[in-house]
């Protein structure tokens, strides 16, 4: 069994051009020497969902940020959309840990942020229209008007999906996007995430804990170690789409979930 | 349907003691305190056990702020030295408000802020602020330039601590949100860390409104002039211990106004967090 889920470093083509592309990234830490990412090689393709796991420390962040444009790599090429990633871009879409709503501004006024800041108040204000169906997308339709303080962490989440889709952004990068929230929000949020990046053919890297999580949303999934952060695995997920959460109960998910638990070793637990 | 109801038969009800202290509302527990502590003083000056001078009766107390508010009212020189002192108060804070708020951001945005500004900050604001009278008065004379430089100097450095902490406020995910968005500096400054601040920033605004007040009477005790704290000194110095209470209960009313002015200005700026709000007073 474990033989068959093994694949190449690079999967297997399937038509679908490449969208984010990194070759040879390192990640040194000047401060303390600290090497976080050494030698990592990925290809990510159109309206492929790619997470990676591993333990705290693993470099999984680090390798976010840098994909992100937030943190500058050592050595390597970062590639999005054919151009080097050297700084924040608008075709990058991001969701955090923490739904992080500005509780002073309206859930709509929350989601056209990301216009607001790049292109201005009236830009914004046209964008409007747009973040009502992403509103409707997500079942928030009755909460355009109402200020962060009174939605639930599950709502909270949702809003700030909304915020991460308002610019169409070519590449989604998820960290952890789900963690604060309690088992039964959590499986819906990821139902919905599913349906949301199928109905869009979204591209999208979530860094997760929760093998199950990974395996339930991913195409792929990189699974990574530490000292060095190195990709020590991409492993194909063959589950049939859409995925449901009877699946999380049949033999073959938990023949992944335990291969990957494997290579995790038991580095993931202490 | 569980075996423990099929056997008792009867619900479990029952009542959570609240202690008589915690039970009482809050007008009768105000009208309480307040007889009680009046009672005492008038007691204790009625027997004689301490000297009129020290401690006048409450009725002598009373017929005095009725003086003095007549005084207040009928626009008598009374009126003019809390005309004088409320400047004195306004002008204070507006100038600690704008030099303090502008330091905060020096000190919360910039790393040279940090590094060179603060130190020195922290070293004059240990000293005992009141000690620079005798140098604003050598500096600006003795009349209302002098109290308004100390009470701005006072309550300057609340507002710096407050709204240099209130920057720092914002948190991890939030700051890597702008910065995801391509937010500059500006913009992360004025919509992000400065909104996230307000609440830090308003409770530096409190602590300057006590302050202000406080370095503008000191500045009339220490400089004279024409300010309520002149009339205070005066009459405390002629002896005169009945009106300086009723001098000191009308001036708390302009540091009460004060205060609650930027209490309004809180709940106004600040209506999303409404965790400090104990008893409508802080």
């Amino acid at each position: 069994m474990v033989e068959h889920l093994t694949l190449n470093p690079e999967p297997v083509a399937h038509g679908a051009r490449p969208v984010y592309q990194i070759e040879r990234l390192s990640k040194t830490y000047a401060r303390n020497r600290l090497v976080a990412l050494s030698d990592v090689n990925l290809t990510i393709h159109k309206s492929e969902f790619v997470s990676v796991i591993g333990s705290s420390g693993c470099g999984k962040s680090t390798l976010l940020k840098i994909m992100a444009g937030l943190l500058p790599p050592t050595t390597g090429r970062v590639v999005l959309e054919g151009q080097p990633v050297v700084g924040p871009r608008r075709d990058i879409g991001m969701m955090f840990q923490q739904a992080t709503l500005l509780p002073w501004k309206t859930t709509i006024e929350n989601i056209v942020m990301p216009i607001e800041i790049r292109d201005g108040r009236a830009a914004a204000r046209q964008a409007r229209d747009r973040a009502t169906d992403l509103l409707e997308l997500v079942g928030l339709g009755d909460f355009a008007n109402v200020y962060p303080g009174e939605l639930s962490g599950g709502m909270a989440q949702r809003a700030s999906i909304c915020r991460m889709l308002v610019s169409d952004p070519a590449m989604l990068l998820l960290d952890e996007p789900f963690s604060a929230l309690d088992e039964l929000t959590r499986d819906f949020m990821n139902m919905e995430l599913q349906r949301i990046c199928t109905e869009r053919g979204a591209t999208a890297f979530l860094v997760t804990h929760s093998l199950a999580e990974a395996v339930f949303l991913s195409d792929r999934i990189l699974v990574m170690k530490a000292r060095p952060g190195h990709i020590v695995e991409d492993v194909r997920i063959d589950l049939p789409r859409p995925r449901t959460l009877e699946m999380i109960n049949t033999p073959r998910f938990g023949e992944i979930v335990a291969h990957i638990r494997d290579l995790l070793g038991r580095e993931a637990f202490v | 349907m569980t075996d423990i109801s099929e056997e008792s038969g009867d619900d479990t009800v029952w009542v959570e003691h609240e202690a008589f202290i915690d039970s009482i509302p809050r007008w009768v527990a105000m009208t309480f305190l307040f007889v009680a502590v009046v009672g005492i003083w008038d007691l204790v000056t009625r027997m004689g056990w301490v000297s009129a001078i020290i401690l006048p009766t409450p009725s002598e107390t009373l017929d005095d702020l009725i003086f003095v508010g007549g005084n207040l009212i009928t626009g008598n020189y009374m009126l003019d030295a809390l005309w004088t002192t409320t400047l004195t108060v306004f002008y204070g804070f507006v100038i600690a408000v704008a030099i303090g708020f502008s330091l905060g951001v020096l000190v919360g945005e910039t790393k040279f802020g940090e590094r060179a500004v603060m130190p020195y900050l922290v070293a004059i604001d240990t000293m005992p602020k009141v000690a620079f009278a005798p140098l604003f008065i050598a500096w600006l004379g003795f009349g209302i330039g002098s109290k308004v430089a100390l009470a701005a100097f006072i309550a300057t450095f609340p507002i710096v601590v407050a709204t240099a902490a209130g920057l720092y406020a914002a948190s991890e995910n939030e700051r890597m949100l702008f910065k995801s968005m391509g937010a500059s500096r500006m913009q992360t400054l004025l919509r992000l860390k400065l909104p996230t601040g307000l609440p830090y920033i308003f409770t530096g605004l409190k602590i300057a409104a006590v302050g202000v007040m406080a370095g503008a009477i000191t500045g009339e005790f220490l400089g004279g002039g024409r300010g309520f704290g002149a009339l205070i000194r005066q009459s405390a110095s002629q002896l005169d211990t009945p009106r300086v209470f009723a001098l000191i209960l009308y001036l708390s009313i302009l540091g009460l106004a004060l205060y609650f002015t930027v209490v309004w200005m809180q709940r106004r700026f600040v209506f999303w967090n409404k965790s400090d709000r104990p008893g409508g007073v802080a």
